[in-house]
C-alpha cells in the first residue's frame, strides 16, 4: 500500500490553492481566501458603518446568527429539530437580569457579573438538557411538536409568573457591567462584543463536529441503530447535544437580553420562536455559517423591508409577507437554504467553464 | 494479515473460563420473539464456547437475523434468556452489550456514508472505549487512531481511507463493515451473511480474514455461501421457521437428507 500521508497531500492541495507561505500554522493555511476578506470586513466594519448599522443590524443579526447556530448544530449534526432554542436564549436572559442587576430591584440579586454570568448559561443549559431528556423520546414531527409546546409553555408562564420573571412588564434595564470602564452597549464595543462571542460559538461548533462527540452525533443522526451496535449509547449522545446547544443559545441570550436593556415575555413568544426556524432554514442548515448567512437576511429585511414596503404604498406591517415568501421560495426551490443556492450556483459555473463537459456547446 | 488491532490486550481463553459462571461465550434458554401473532423465533436454545465457530444455515425468513437482533439487543425477546459470557444480558441496551465484547456486521451495510472510511473506523474504535462524550478532536498519532488505521489495513481499505463511505464500491462496503466489527477487543463477533454479493476474489479474501481470526475470538456465521459457511464453521446449526432444528458438524449437516431436502435440495444454488 502506498504510503501517502493524506493530510500532507490535502495541505499541500489548500496551500497552493490560498498561496499561503508554509510557516504559517496549518490551521490558518487551511483558510480560504474568502475568509480572510470576510474577516477583516468584520474587522474594520467600525470604520465605514454607522451605529445603527453595528449595533442594529449587526449587534443583532450575530445574536441571531448564534441562536440559529445552536438550532444548526443540533438539525444538522443531530437532526433533531428543536423550536426551544430561542426559549433557552430567554431563560438565560432572565437569569441575568434575575441574579444580576436590572431596574426591578425586588428581584434582581445583585450578583457580580463574573458569578451571574456562568450560573445564568449552566441553568439555561440545564433546561436545554431537561427539554433534551424529554424530545429525544420522539422524532422528526414529534420533536418539532414537543419542543414547540415547551417554548409556549414557557412564554405563557413567564408572562403569568410574578414572583420570579415579573410577568407581563419582564425586567427592564438590564444593561453589561462597565468592565475596563467601557460602556458596552455602546455601538462599537457591543459589535465586537457580540462578533467575538459569534466566532468563538462558530469555531467551537466547527471544532466539535470533528471531536469523538460530533462525529458520533452525525452517526446517531445517520444510523442510531448501527451507533447503539458500535457501543455508543444514542439517548445520552442525543441529550448531551441539546445541552452543547443550550450553552451556545445562552450565551446568546445574554447578549441579547443586554442589547434590548430589557428581557420579557415576548422575547420567546411563538413569533419569535419560529423566527429561529425561519432563520436557520432560510440560511442552511447543513454548515454552521448558515444560520449567521440567514440571521444577516432576516435582519436587514425586518429593518428595511417597512420602508421599501412603504414607498411602494403598501402598509409597513407587511413585512413579515416578505419573510413569508422569501421562506416559501427557499423551502420550494433550495431545501438546503441560501447556502445550497450559492454551492449549486458555483457547481454550475465550474461545469460551465470546464473544457471538457462544453461550456455552451450543449447538445 | 492480524486483525487484533485492539487497544485492550485480549484476554486468554483461560481467562475468560474464570471470569464466568457457566463458561459458554453465548446461551440462549428458551427465546421467543412475537411480531403480534408471527412468531419469529420459537423456543430457541442455542450454546456457542468461547472460540467456538458456528455457522447459522436456514431459508429466508426462518429467522436467522431475528435471531442476531435479539442477541446483540437491537430488540427483546418476547420470553427466555440470554447470557453473554455468563452473564444475563437479555434486559441490556445494545450498547452495554457491545462494551462487553459482543460484536455484529449487518446483511445490509449500515455504514455512515457520510463520514469517510477512517471516521467510520475511529468511530467503531471510540464506540468501545472511554472519550465517547470528548469534544477534543483526535491527533493522528492517538492510539485509537492508530488501532483505526491498523484496522482499515486489515481489511484492504488503507488507499481509500480518506474516501466518503458512501463513493466506496459495494465490496469495499462489505470489507469496512467487518472491519467496524474487529474494533476494539471483540470476544464474539456475529456475521450476518458477510459473502452477500461479493465476487469470487472477494469471497476468498472474506475467508482469509475470518480463518485468520485470533482464536479467542468465536463468532456466528449467517451464510448462504456453503463454500463459505462450511469453510469457517465448526459446527452448524440449522433453522427453519424460527426453530434450530439440527446441530451437527458441517460434513453431517451437509449430508443430512432432511437439511438437503429443507435447504440444499431447494433449488438455492
Amino acid at each position: 500500500m502506498a504510503a501517502v500521508d493524506p493530510t500532507s497531500v490535502e495541505r499541500g492541495r489548500r496551500a497552493a490553492r490560498t498561496g499561503q507561505a508554509s510557516d504559517v500554522p496549518t490551521w490558518l493555511q487551511g483558510l480560504p481566501v474568502s475568509w480572510w476578506v470576510v474577516g477583516v470586513i468584520l474587522l474594520f466594519m467600525p470604520v465605514v458603518a454607522n451605529d445603527f448599522i453595528l449595533f442594529q443590524i449587526f449587534g443583532w443579526g450575530f445574536i441571531l446568527g448564534m441562536i440559529a447556530l445552536s438550532l444548526m448544530f443540533l438539525g444538522g449534526y443531530g437532526g433533531m429539530v428543536s423550536l426551544a432554542q430561542m426559549s433557552i436564549a430567554a431563560l438565560a436572559g432572565y437569569m441575568i437580569a434575575i441574579l444580576g442587576s436590572s431596574g426591578v430591584q425586588t428581584i434582581s440579586l445583585n450578583w457580580p457579573w463574573w458569578l451571574a454570568i456562568p450560573v445564568a448559561i449552566f441553568i439555561a443549559a440545564a433546561f436545554a438538557t431537561m427539554i433534551g431528556a424529554l424530545a429525544v423520546r420522539t422524532e422528526g414531527i414529534y420533536t418539532i411538536m414537543i419542543t414547540l409546546a415547551i417554548a409556549a409553555a414557557f412564554f405563557y408562564f413567564t408572562r403569568q409568573n410574578y414572583t420570579i420573571f415579573n410577568g407581563y412588564t419582564g425586567f427592564a434595564n438590564v444593561v453589561p457591567p462597565d468592565l475596563f470602564g467601557i460602556n458596552w452597549r455602546r455601538s462599537v464595543p457591543f459589535y465586537y462584543l457580540s462578533l467575538a462571542c459569534a466566532v468563538i460559538a462558530y469555531c467551537v461548533v466547527v471544532y466539535v463536529s470533528r471531536s469523538p462527540f460530533g462525529l458520533a452525533l452525525q452517526g446517531v443522526r445517520d444510523n442510531p441503530r448501527r451507533m447503539a451496535a458500535l457501543g455508543f449509547n444514542v439517548f445520552a449522545h442525543r441529550v448531551f447535544a441539546y445541552t452543547f446547544a443550550g450553552a451556545i443559545a445562552a450565551v446568546a441570550g445574554i447578549l441579547m437580553a443586554w442589547q434590548n436593556a430589557q428581557i420579557s415575555p415576548g422575547t420567546a413568544g411563538l413569533p419569535a420562536v419560529i423566527d429561529i426556524l425561519v432563520i436557520a432554514v432560510v440560511g442552511g442548515m447543513k454548515r454552521p455559517i448558515g444560520p449567521f448567512i440567514g440571521a444577516l437576511i432576516y435582519v436587514v429585511l425586518r429593518t428595511f423591508a417597512p420602508d421599501i414596503l412603504l414607498t411602494l404604498g403598501l402598509s409597513g406591517d407587511r413585512f413579515k409577507l416578505l419573510i413569508g415568501l422569501g421562506f416559501l421560495a427557499i423551502v420550494y426551490w433550495s431545501p438546503d437554504g441560501v447556502l445550497g443556492l450559492w454551492e449549486r450556483w458555483r457547481a454550475h459555473r465550474a461545469k460551465a467553464g470546464d473544457p471538457l463537459t462544453g461550456g455552451g456547446g450543449a447538445p | 494479515m492480524s486483525p487484533a488491532a485492539s487497544t485492550v490486550e485480549p484476554r486468554s481463553v483461560g481467562d475468560l473460563l474464570n471470569a464466568t459462571g457457566s463458561g459458554n461465550a453465548l446461551e440462549l434458554r428458551g427465546v421467543t420473539r412475537m411480531f403480534g401473532a408471527l412468531a419469529a423465533l420459537t423456543d430457541v436454545t442455542l450454546t456457542v464456547k468461547p472460540g467456538e465457530r458456528r455457522g447459522v444455515l436456514g431459508s429466508n425468513g426462518a429467522g436467522k437475523t431475528t435471531l442476531f437482533n435479539c442477541v446483540t439487543g437491537d430488540f427483546l425477546p418476547t420470553s427466555g434468556t440470554i447470557r453473554l459470557f455468563g452473564e444475563d444480558v437479555t434486559r441490556f441496551p445494545a450498547h452495554e452489550r457491545i462494551r462487553r465484547g459482543l460484536r455484529r456486521t449487518y446483511q445490509i451495510s449500515l455504514l455512515f456514508g457520510g463520514l469517510t472510511v477512517l471516521d467510520n473506523v475511529y468511530l467503531a474504535c471510540r464506540g468501545v472505549s472511554r472519550g465517547r462524550f470528548s469534544l477534543v478532536r483526535p491527533r493522528r498519532n492517538d492510539a485509537l487512531m492508530q488501532s483505526a488505521f491498523e484496522l482499515i489495513e486489515a481489511v484492504h481499505l488503507s488507499d481509500v481511507a480518506e474516501t466518503l463511505v458512501a463513493e466506496l464500491s459495494y465490496g469495499q462496503q462489505r470489507q469496512l463493515e467487518i472491519a467496524l466489527a474487529l474494533a476494539g477487543a471483540p470476544r464474539f463477533i456475529l456475521f450476518d451473511e458477510p459473502a452477500a454479493g461479493l465476487s469470487p476474489t472477494e469471497r476468498a479474501d472474506l475467508v482469509t480474514i475470518l480463518t485468520s481470526l485470533p482464536r479467542h475470538i468465536g463468532f456466528i456465521i449467517i451464510e448462504h455461501d456453503m463454500d463459505v459457511a462450511l469453510r469457517v464453521a465448526e459446527s452448524v446449526s440449522m433453522m427453519h421457521n424460527g426453530r434450530i432444528f439440527k446441530e451437527g458438524l458441517p460434513s453431517e449437516i451437509e449430508n443430512d437428507p432432511e437439511v438437503q431436502e429443507l435447504y440444499l435440495g431447494g433449488g438455492h444454488g
